[in-house]
């Protein structure tokens, strides 16, 4: 791909994250995982939850330090949150007190950019997510789905270089989901945004992305990255079409795998906790 | 139709809640009346509602009420501020914190009350006694809250303000604060009533000055229609500073 060939914006080397826990004692959470991402790209990292897809999230954001490897945007090695990074969280994470529009403008409010502009500026992002005629609504008033735009939105108008998905989608229900994945597809298309999305969702994950990082579970590694060659623009209408369903299937056979080993991490977890309760 | 019916039920409310308590005192009317409960220890609704002209107009009580209703604002400003800076400080600093928290939180059961001849020492037979004793009695709930607050904000939003780059001073005054704002305006309610109890007390203890004193001084002639008829006072006062607190907290935060 034309893409794959340019100078990579972000690339992480070797990253290696143990945590300590009172009860399994040292877990590695990511093990020696490197990936580069270029300039336009649309990757996806995907993998079954507890594989240690946030932690690698927080690392590439700068949120988590104590990590080996090296974590470098065009060319700089980062050591805390980089101005080029924004990041779009699993959870909920806009701020209740502020209205859909000021929510939208606080980064433009942190580099002191002039109240009118501002607003202007955050208009232009909540119409981008399809949030026109919410402006002046509160989060309260607002469904998940919506939350999220706004949170995306948000981190849109501080316009990064690289975006950082972790799992946006997750909570919310189907068709919602198809629907913002093809805004955020569009978005990133308009914008020739770098991106950067983590998901468990295999459709989600060949519906958008260039490349596909497949991980394993415990320890999280780097099991296989597939080229997505699907004509592009893209919607949720390709998700019919036989070359899709074959990267499904591909993907699935990765992954299955994984999942099954998580299942049973968890059914020993269970009995084990069973046997000490009886 | 639904929302028709329900504003309805939201305007019936109050309503109901008024004539519960004039069927109260309808009942007690009755009770004193046909002599189930005596008279010389709880004086009939009918002739508290009697006294309240005598007890306006023989016994200054708009000058009382306005020094009560003083005192409670000014302990409840010093509240606020000293409140909410204790617990900040505690929250900055988590040695300070794990210091003071436990005596904060035991210091908020204490009965302060008690301690008033220490503050008649120091402050005299005076406005600020009272003052006083309002403000460290209802000082605990309000740094704790605070405290609270501020310690409970949800770390995805921290991490939010984390990933924008926002200096310590704008993760307080942009992130933390406005999410801690709900619990700190629970801490200053409850403040509030401490203070206007231990207020009220006081007064009643050392016989000076407002409502609490009044009521010492009726209750000592006996004139129990007088002394009840100025609760309702101390009453009103509680209810003119929960609205207006509550007007504060609508303007500060209008999406509620
Ligand atoms: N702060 C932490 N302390 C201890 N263990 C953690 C911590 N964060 C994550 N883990 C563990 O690391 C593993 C990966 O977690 P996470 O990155 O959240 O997975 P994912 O996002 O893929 O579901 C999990 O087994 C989790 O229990
Ligand atoms: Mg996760």
């Amino acid at each position: 791909m034309a893409t794959n060939t340019s100078q990579p914006i972000l690339v992480v080397e070797h990253i290696n994250v143990r945590f300590e826990t009172p009860d399994d004692g040292p877990v590695i959470a990511v093990d020696d995982v490197s990936l580069d991402v270029a300039p336009g790209e649309f990757l996806s990292v995907i993998g079954p939850s507890g594989c240690g897809k946030s932690t690698l999230f927080n690392v590439m954001g700068g949120l988590l330090g104590g990590y080996e490897g090296r974590v470098s945007v065009a060319g700089e090695t980062i050591s805390g949150p980089h101005a080029s990074i924004g990041m779009v969280f699993q959870e909920e994470s806009t701020f209740p007190w502020r209205s859909v529009t000021d929510n939208v403008a606080f980064p433009l409010e942190l580099i002191g950019m002039p109240k009118d502009k501002r607003i202007e500026r955050a208009r232009h992002f909540i119409k981008l997510v399809g949030l026109d005629g919410f402006e002046n609504r509160y989060p309260g008033e607002l469904s998940g789905g919506m939350r999220q735009r706004v949170s995306l939105a948000r981190t849109l108008a501080s316009e990064p270089k690289i975006l950082l998905m972790d799992e946006p989608f997750a909570a919310l229900d189907e068709q919602t989901r198809l629907l913002l994945g093809d805004k955020v597809l569009q978005i990133q298309q308009d914008l020739k945004q770098t991106t950067l999305l983590i998901t468990h969702n295999i459709t989600e994950a060949v519906q958008m992305s260039d490349r596909i990082l497949v991980m394993t579970y415990r320890p999280g590694k780097v099991k296989r990255i597939v080229n997505i060659d699907l004509p592009r623009p893209r919607t949720s209408e390709i998700v019919g079409s036989e070359a899709f369903g074959r990267y499904v299937a591909q993907i699935w056979a990765d992954l299955r795998e994984e999942a099954s080993r998580g299942m049973k991490d968890d059914e020993t977890r269970t009995m084990r906790v069973d046997e000490a309760r009886s | 139709m639904t929302a028709m019916a329900l504003n309805r039920r939201y305007s019936l409310a109050p309503l109901v809640g008024l004539l519960s308590l004039v069927i109260f005192f309808v009942l007690i009317e009755l009770l004193i009346r046909i002599g189930v409960v005596n008279r010389f220890i709880v004086p009939p609704p009918s002739e508290i509602i009697a006294s309240f002209s005598r007890v306006i107009l023989e016994e200054d009580i708009l000058h009382r009420f306005v020094l009560t209703a003083t005192e409670c604002l000014t302990a409840g400003v010093m509240l606020t501020i000293f409140g909410v800076a204790g617990g900040v400080l505690m929250h900055r600093f988590r040695l300070l914190q794990q210091a003071c928290e436990t005596w904060v939180a035991a210091m908020a059961s204490a009965p302060t009350v008690l301690m008033y001849p220490l503050f008649l020492v120091i402050f005299g037979r005076s406005a600020w006694t009272i003052i006083m004793m309002g403000f460290v009695a209802a000082l605990p709930p309000v740094i704790l809250k605070t405290l609270e607050g501020l310690s409970s904000t949800r770390r995805v939003l921290i991490n939010v303000g984390r990933s924008f780059n926002l200096t310590p001073s704008q993760q307080f005054w942009k992130i933390l604060f406005p999410a801690a704002m709900p619990t700190i305006f629970v801490g200053i309610r409850l403040g509030l009533i401490f203070a206007l109890i231990n207020i009220v007390g006081v007064e009643f203890l050392i016989n000076f000055g407002g409502l609490g004193a009044l009521i010492n001084e009726l209750a000592e002639r006996y004139d129990l229609a007088g002394t009840y008829a100025s609760i309702c006072f101390v009453i009103l006062v509680s209810v003119l500073f929960f609205m207006s607190l509550e007007k504060a907290e609508r303007w500060l935060r209008p999406f509620e």
